[in-house]
């Protein structure tokens, strides 16, 4: 195919597209005013049902947790298909010797050490904290595998290599996966529905209330941060595999 | 629309024409990571703040880290 009949293809393609966006988003609600009933209805009912202002949480964790039951299970399945793949190819190399990397300049491991421990601390905040302010387990279980990757540049020699560390991260993760399919199962077997609450609400604010939300943030939490340090362990003794000297 | 929700809307897609317009993928995980924290600032700006934490660590810790590592993984194959 010439490159003029794909510029005309790539043309006439993009023009379709645009004016499908322009009517698109002509046709949007003005913001702010969101026509759908079940928000509102929400907004109503959840500071009395679970004790806690953080809708968001609430609906992700409780009213809709069936859905997220099923995210995490998505993520989960990831980071074993991400895992079965990459070590599949280092049994084809054989075990090679440790790898070698150059040590890291003097500011990595400065700024890499000294942030370490305050992003384990910031991830278990907002991990702890997802039923009170913005966050939850997703997000502070990102930043809690980003932690690892702190350690990495740091220099800190987290001994990918050995066994021993990747199977705990995936012990890890199959921990919060399953914390979190128990805590569904609790909820059929205590109250009579999936995810339905069935431990006290607390009061509203403090740091143990809203039911079940921050029992789910935290299992889900475990199992973000067990899966996104699995992945990216994985990922970087495979890069390092075979690094030439 | 308030002003601020105008320039967050600009940079978003001032930035990711530049994403596009790095050709250089090392080069383009930096910027793509720089777009995922002007996109968090839009959320932010239309007060979705647990979109905008989701978007600040998705977007700016995992996707440029598993770029530089495939690329890293690449580089050592095609040597």
């Amino acid at each position: 195919m010439s490159r003029r009949v794909r510029c005309v293809m790539a043309l006439v393609a993009l023009a379709v597209l645009g004016a499908t966006l322009v009517v698109a988003v002509a046709d949007l609600e003005p913001f702010g005013h969101y026509p759908g009933p079940y928000g509102d209805v929400l907004a109503k009912v959840v500071p009395g049902e679970r004790h806690t202002g953080q809708l968001v949480a609430a609906t992700v964790l409780d009213y809709r947790g069936f859905d997220t039951l099923g995210e995490e299970l998505i993520l989960f399945t990831a980071a074993c298909g991400c895992v079965a793949l990459l070590r599949l190819r280092r049994r084809e190399r054989g075990e090679a010797s440790a790898p070698e990397r150059p040590a890291p300049s003097f500011a990595a491991r400065a700024v890499g050490g000294a942030l370490v421990g305050p992003v384990v601390v910031l991830a278990a905040y907002v991990v702890i904290h997802g039923h009170l302010t913005p966050g939850g387990g997703f997000s502070g279980g990102v930043i809690g595998g980003g932690a690892l990757l702190l350690a990495y540049a740091a220099g800190q020699n987290v001994r990918l290599r050995r066994v021993g560390s990747i199977g705990m991260l995936e012990s890890v993760e199959a921990v919060g996966a399953g914390g979190f399919a128990a805590l569904a199962i609790g909820g059929l077997i205590a109250a009579g529905a999936t995810l339905q609450n069935f431990v006290p609400l607390g009061t509203s604010g403090m740091l143990l209330s809203a039911g079940t939300i921050p029992i789910g943030n935290v299992a889900i939490g475990i199992e973000v941060a067990g899966a996104v340090a699995l992945i990216v362990a994985e990922f970087l003794e495979q890069a390092l595999l075979q690094e030439p000297a | 629309m308030t002003v601020l929700q105008a320039t967050c809307l600009i940079a978003v897609a001032i930035i990711g024409t530049l994403v596009v317009a790095t050709r250089d993928p090392l080069r383009q995980a930096a910027v793509a990571g720089i777009f995922g924290l002007a996109l968090s600032a839009l959320f932010l700006s239309v007060q979705a703040p647990d979109v905008a934490l989701s978007q600040i660590t998705v977007g700016a810790i995992v996707v440029p880290v598993l770029v530089l590592l495939a690329m890293a993984k690449i580089r050592e194959h095609d040597r």
